[in-house]
Formats: C-alpha cells, structure tokens, sequence
C-alpha cells in the first residue's frame, strides 16, 4: 500500500514506498528526457526499414536501402581489385628478373604472391613453404630444377609431371628394383649414405654400381642434374628422407613427384609472376643468369 | 485507500527558463580570467609552430591518427607508448579527487568546459537582449519584429562561437594551417566538416539551451562527487546561523521590534525550481527543519533574492548543499555586494568548510584554511598523484631513441641448408625515433660462431626512414659443425647499432636447432 507523502526536508512528494524509514523522492523527469526516448524510439523503428533487421523464416527482412555487409565487402573487393589494376600491369609488362629492382613493385608482389601461395601452393609445400616428404621445401637452397625467378615461374606455370602441359618438366628415374638384386641396392644405399661425407662417388664397390646405374643422371660428381630433375647427392637435403629404409625404397621403386600446372587460366599471368617473386624471396632463391 | 495520489502529479516536469543576472566581484574576476585563459589554450594551441626538422610536422600539438603519432612540444608518443597518456589520464582522475576533497565542485564552477561555454553564451546573451530584468520581459513578451531580431542575433553569433569550437578541434588532427585553408576552399575531407558540424551543433545546443540541465542530468560527476567530499570539504554555503530568520523592509523592521512571531520562520524548505534541487542535509548541520532556528531577532538575510537571481543553476543556495549546486561562487559575489551596501559584514555566502557550522553556531571562530586543506586525504592524493607525474618523467627521460622486437618465424622453426647449416629466420622490427633516416648495423651476438643475412640484401645492415619502423627479415645460420645447429633451442642475442650515433640496443630470442625434432 501506498500513500501519498512528502518528505520533511525537501518538501518533494515521496513515491510511497517505504523501506524500514527509506523513502524515495519521487522527482519529476525532464520532459525533454522523454522526447529523447521517443526520438530513439523513432530512430529503431527507422533503422529497421532501412536496414536488415526483422527475423523471417529463413532469413530477414532486406530493408528498403539493400544494403548487406556481403555488398559492401563486395564493394571494397572491387576497389582494391580496381586500385590494383596499374600495378598489375606493371607486373606484366616487367622482366622477372626486374621486379626485385623495383621496390613498390616487388612489394606487391611479395604480398600478392603469399595470398596467391597460400591459396594455392600450401596445400603441399605448407604454410611456411617448409614442405613435407616429397614436398619440396622452397625455403632452403636447394632447387630441383633450378632456383632463378625464371625457374620458378617456369615450373609454377607447367608443372611437373604432368600430362596436361606438354611443356611441362619432365623426368623419371627407373625402378632399379628391376634391375639391380637386393643386395646390389643394399650396397649402393650404403656408398650414397657416404656421400655426403665428401667420398668419392665412383669409388669402391658401391662406386661401380654407381657409375653404371647413377652418374648418367646424377652425375659423376654425385652433384645431380637440373636439366634432368636429378637431385643433388652429396647434400643434406633428402626429399624422400635419408635413412636407408628410404633410400632403398626410392631406388627399387623410384619416386615419381607430380606437381600440376598453374599457368593461365589457372592462374593469370601476373599471379603467376607474383608468385614467382614471392617463393624467390623466401631464402633460397638464385641470381638470374645474366642476359646475353 | 489504495490510490496513489501522487499519479496524479506530472511525472514530466519541463525546463524552467533560468536568466542569470550579471555580478561583479572577485570570483567573477576571477572566472573572467580562467575563461579567458582556457579559451585562448583552446582556440590557439594548433596554431602554435614547432621546429622537429624537414621530415616532421612543425605543428606544436598534434595528433596524427593517419601515421598514429602524438606530438606534444618535444614530445612524441609512439602507440606502444601510450601508457604516457594512460597515466596522464590518471593524474587527471586523481586531480580531480583531490580537488573535490578540497574544494568541491570546484572543477565545476571554474574549469569545466560546460561552465566556460555557457558563461560565454550567456556573456553573448546579456550583450544582446541585456540583462536579466530585459531578458525576462522578453521571455514573456509575445513574438515581435524586435524579438525575433534579438533572438536570430543571439542564435547567429552562437553558432558562429560554435563552429569556432568545431573548427579549432579538427586543427588538433591536422596541420592547422593546410587544414584553415582547404576548408576555406571547401577542399578539405568530408570527416572535417562532419566533426566541425557535430561539435557546433552540440557546442550551442548545450551552451546555449540545455546549460544546466547537463549537469544535473546528464554528468554524471555530481553523483560521484558526493562520494568525494566530506565535512572538511570547503564548499559555497550560507551562514543560516547568521542570516535567518530572514526577512525584508518593512516587515524586517517590525519584527526586529517584536521577534517571537512564528512567521519570521521562513526558511525555505524545499525544491524552488521546477521540482529539483532538493536541499541535502549534510553532516555536521544540525537539522534546521525542526523550527529549532533563533527567533530572538532578524537574521542578516535581507532576503534580496540577489545569489538566487545571479545563479546560472537556478537554486537557492540558502536551502543548504545540493546537487544542482556547481560552485561556482557567484552567489558570494552576490551577496557581498549587498551586505557592504547595507552596512553588514561580508560573507553571509562564502566557503565553508561544514565541519565549522557548529564551532560558529557556538560563536566560535572558524579554523584556518590549511588546517581543511591539509589533511590526510588530500596529502595522500597529492602524493599519488605526484608519484604518477614523477614516474612518467622519469619514463620520458630514460626512453630509448632506437628499439627493436625480434619475432622468430615459426613456420618452419628452422631450415636445414644443402651444406648442413641451419638457419633461423627472424621478423626484426627496428624503431628509428629520429626526426631523419638512419642506417642500422645488425649483428648476432658475440661468441656462438653465427652468421647473419638480410633478406634481400648484400650487407647486413637496414636503413630506416626517419620516425618509422622498418621490418626486415633476418637470417641467422648456424654451420653443420655449430653445437648450436644439432641442439634443441639456445638463447641468442640480436644487436642493432646506430651507424650514425653508434647507439645499440639488443633483444634476446631464441635459435631452434635440429635437436628440437
């Protein structure tokens, strides 16, 4: 129950309400306070014929502006895509071997090669470029079939091994497990583990076998070939692994390592260049032959 | 019955018109010049030049958003330095604590932007329609020619002090001359215009029509400035023990004569402005609604009305401590001028200190002013609030001109090279606080055998534009026959050297060996 009552001191009306001798004073709003309310109130119910708000079904109503946070990304795409557009064909027009000499040129595409990597490439080298078994690692020094931008971007545009791209690299090494016995592979594992120690390839026993089966593609001083595809022997780097399980496996049954073509249309011409500079730089990649 | 009566009442009240009158005397002097001075810091401190070399804005205070610096005189706070503004921010909450214990709401009636701004637009009033007797007839009149072209010059000249506040807070985000002159020529960008309309909108909106209605409603610093003050607080109060019962001309001396009438008992008891300003009661006063007050003889109070009249809150200070009141002590002012007029002593109004009532109530003289100033609360905030200032000085003293983080790449952690060797790389950020470029040398620490590349470079060192940062990307190579290269992790040192000054600084990370797989 509530009784109307004024407070002693103040001489305002109390609310009634008494809490063991606590009395609320019942002051008056401003009025302008409530017009604000009613304006808000105007405001939200604006808002929400303008905008997407009201739950239907299976979605919301649009609002009458069509406005959506998926236009609007939309919209910014198309303005980068369209600030972009110089620079791009910058990227086009230059020399694989020039962007690098080009700061704002190879800063873009630097950034627009990694969102290309990692859309594309990471799947198999990794996030980081670091690779995995039988995925080359594009970080280290060590490059199959070569290293200079002009390389990279030859092997990024046609693959490897692939049928789709005639021009594609291309080797194979046989599956000595045909050829060889067991124990002549065993051998062989055990003087290709020296190598790296800086023996003499074609020394010994293991040598011989070497120097008849090896040194046509991987050279005489186990260095490898790059026309070939042959890898390096006498380094620390192992695709396919380097303990003797593994070497045996990739003797007898040799490895046959496929990467697909990412040239146009895959991916357009200035993607492809972009991408090309971006693995370049990531702390392997070689100087260019100088032009003739 | 169950009916509540007061459902009855309005719910709503609507603003009550409040048309100060002019005053003069030492505290309005006194706010003259604080509004002189805080104006004049406000309109002018963009336009004040300082030289910081070719590569630095030459604008004295300015926060670049854009490039995310703040430039204050010789200072520059880079963003990782804003603890400098977080603790400023801080002495700021803690000067107001110890001004509120000492002197209430003395940030309010003085300082407070709200209080400037509408003791300027009521200057600009009283210059156009006069002063409060003037204002008031006009108020009531109907619409005229006259009123009209009184209230359009009024509201011109408002929005024209408007702009002026909008227009001097975007020269704190830009160089002030470059921007004077692309707004002039409709050149400068949209967001500039914007915030110059919004600031002028709300700059006459509450200077010139809401005035006090922001500090009782929409501030909330009354409400914590309760909890700030206590009885030793020096506030604006009426010495009612002096004053009442109150009582005028005539009727004043004809009590004077025969001072036991119950009706000299006039002590205002409640809200006199559109139901606010509700007298508190405060500790240390007696309550006075008991009727307990003197009747042996009129009070020094003519009742004039004069501190009710010049107030720009519309309250009666003689209703005791509210929380309408701002203090700002024109209704001493007010009142002394009164008091000399008819011959009393001065300070009928002044500032109190509540803890004294009693002791003058007793005939006693009130304590010294330093013994309500000094006391342990107001030492302690000023200690803290020196502390902070200190510490922040100190910091401004001892920080580095060049800095670098090293963020090792984790993806992988390592490479292993053909010839063995593994390599780290690091995201090196070097910091060049120097107002020109910089070339930095960067090196590995002395005696773990490691070598260094830049990417992307042939030496080993990194030029840095001047007051940027530069990423670069560092490798660290540890040869096949480095223990380091075959161990797990090994803290590693990386040192950066000013080439120019020969400055170094240093920052460990760690190296990620073979062994960690």
């Amino acid at each position: 129950m509530s009784v109307k009552k004024k407070d002693d001191v103040t001489g305002t009306e109390t609310t009634g309400h008494d809490w063991d001798g606590i009395t609320e004073l019942n002051t008056p709003l401003p009025r302008w306070w409530l017009w604000t309310f009613y304006a808000t109130i105007v405001w939200g119910v604006i808002y929400t014929i303008l905008y997407p708000a009201w739950p239907l079904v299976s979605t919301a109503s649009a609002g009458v502006l069509g406005w959506s946070t998926r236009a609007e990304v939309a919209e910014q795409i198309a303005e980068a895509e369209a600030a972009n557009a110089d620079i791009r064909a910058e990227l086009i027009s230059t020399e694989l071997a020039a962007i690098s000499e080009d700061d704002a040129l190879q800063n873009y595409a630097i950034n627009a090669g990694a969102a290309v990597f990692r859309t594309n490439c990471s799947q198999c080298h990794g996030q980081g470029a670091q690779g995995a078994k039988g995925y080359p690692n594009l970080l280290d020094d060590a490059w199959l079939w070569g290293g200079t931008i002009e390389d990279i971007a030859y092997t990024v545009r046609h693959g490897i091994r692939n049928e789709d791209d005639p021009d594609a690299r291309y080797s194979q090494m046989p599956a000595f497990g045909d050829i060889l016995a067991e124990q002549e592979i065993a051998t062989l594992v055990a003087h290709v583990q020296t190598l790296d120690e800086g023996a003499d390839p074609l020394e010994g026993e293991g040598g011989q076998l070497y120097a008849d089966n090896c040194a046509s593609c991987h050279g005489e001083d186990a260095k490898g070939m790059r026309e070939l595809g042959a890898p390096n022997l006498t380094d620390a780097i192992w695709l396919y692994g380097d303990s003797d399980a593994d070497l045996t496996t990739t003797i007898a049954n040799a490895r046959f390592g496929v990467m697909p073509a990412w040239g146009p249309p895959r991916l357009s011409e200035d993607e492809v260049k972009a991408v090309a500079a971006y693995v370049h730089q990531l702390g392997g990649g070689e100087a260019s032959a100088p032009a003739e | 019955m169950s009916t509540n009566d007061s459902m009855n009442t309005s719910l709503y009240a609507a603003r009550e018109p409040i048309f100060p009158r002019r005053v003069s005397g030492t505290f309005r002097r006194l706010k003259w010049w604080i509004m002189g001075v805080t104006l004049a810091i406000y309109y002018l401190t963009p336009w004040i030049r300082w030289d910081r070399g070719p590569n630095l804005p030459d604008q004295a205070v300015l926060v670049d958003l854009a490039n995310r610096r703040f430039y204050f005189f010789w200072i520059e706070i880079w963003p990782h330095e804003f603890y400098f503004v977080a603790g400023l921010l801080v002495m700021a909450g803690l000067g107001l604590f110890l001004f509120t214990a000492a002197l209430g709401r003395v940030w309010c009636g003085y300082a407070c932007p709200q209080t400037v701004w509408t003791d300027l637009f009521l200057l600009v009033e009283r210059w156009v329609e006069g002063d409060r007797n003037a204002r008031l007839r006009l108020h009531k009149q109907p619409w005229s020619a006259m009123k009209a072209r009184l209230r359009l010059t009024k509201w011109t000249l408002w929005v024209l002090i408007g702009i002026a506040t909008g227009g001097a807070w975007v020269f704190y985000f830009a160089d002030a001359p470059t921007l004077a002159r692309d707004l002039a020529t409709f050149a400068a960008p949209p967001v500039a215009y914007f915030s110059i309309a919004i600031l002028t909108f709300t700059t006459v909106v509450f200077g010139g029509f809401m005035r006090e209605q922001v500090c009782i409603y929409m501030c909330p610093w009354p409400r914590i400035q309760g909890a700030m003050m206590d009885e030793d607080t020096l506030t604006v109060a009426y010495r009612e023990w002096r004053g009442e019962p109150r009582g005028k001309g005539l009727r004043r001396r004809k009590e004077a004569a025969s001072a036991t009438s119950e009706t000299t008992v006039t002590r205002a008891a409640g809200p006199q402005i559109g139901g606010r300003s509700p007298a508190l009661k405060m500790p240390g006063i007696p309550d006075t609604a008991g009727g307990t007050l003197p009747l042996d003889g009129p009070g020094d109070c003519i009742d004039c009305n004069a501190c009710v009249n010049v107030c720009p809150m519309g309250i009666d200070i003689r209703d005791g401590q509210q929380m309408a009141c701002i203090t700002c002590a024109l209704c001493i002012d007010a009142c002394d001028e009164v008091m000399e007029k008819v011959g009393k002593d001065r300070g009928l109004i002044d500032y109190i200190a509540l803890s004294d009532a009693p002791r003058e109530r007793a005939g006693e003289k009130p304590r010294s002013l330093w013994v309500h100033i000094l006391r342990a609360r107001n030492i302690l905030y000023t200690v803290l609030w020196a502390g902070i200032g200190f510490g922040l000085v100190f910091l401004l003293f001892i920080r580095p001109e060049i800095e670098l983080t090293v963020a090792p790449v984790r993806n992988p952690t390592f490479v292993t090279m053909s010839d063995g060797t593994v390599r780290n790389a690091y995201d090196v950020r070097i910091l060049n606080k120097h107002g020109e470029e910089r070339v930095f040398l960067v090196a590995p620490g002395f005696g773990q055998d490691l070598a260094l590349e830049i990417e992307g470079r042939s030496g080993n060192t990194v030029s840095v534009p001047a007051d940027t940062q530069a990423l670069t990307r560092v490798y660290v190579m540890a040869g096949p026959e480095n223990e380091i290269a075959e161990g797990d992790r090994t803290e590693i040192r990386l040192w950066v050297e000013d080439l120019m000054s020969g400055e170094r600084a240093y920052s460990e990370t760690t190296f990620t060996g073979r062994g960690s797989q």
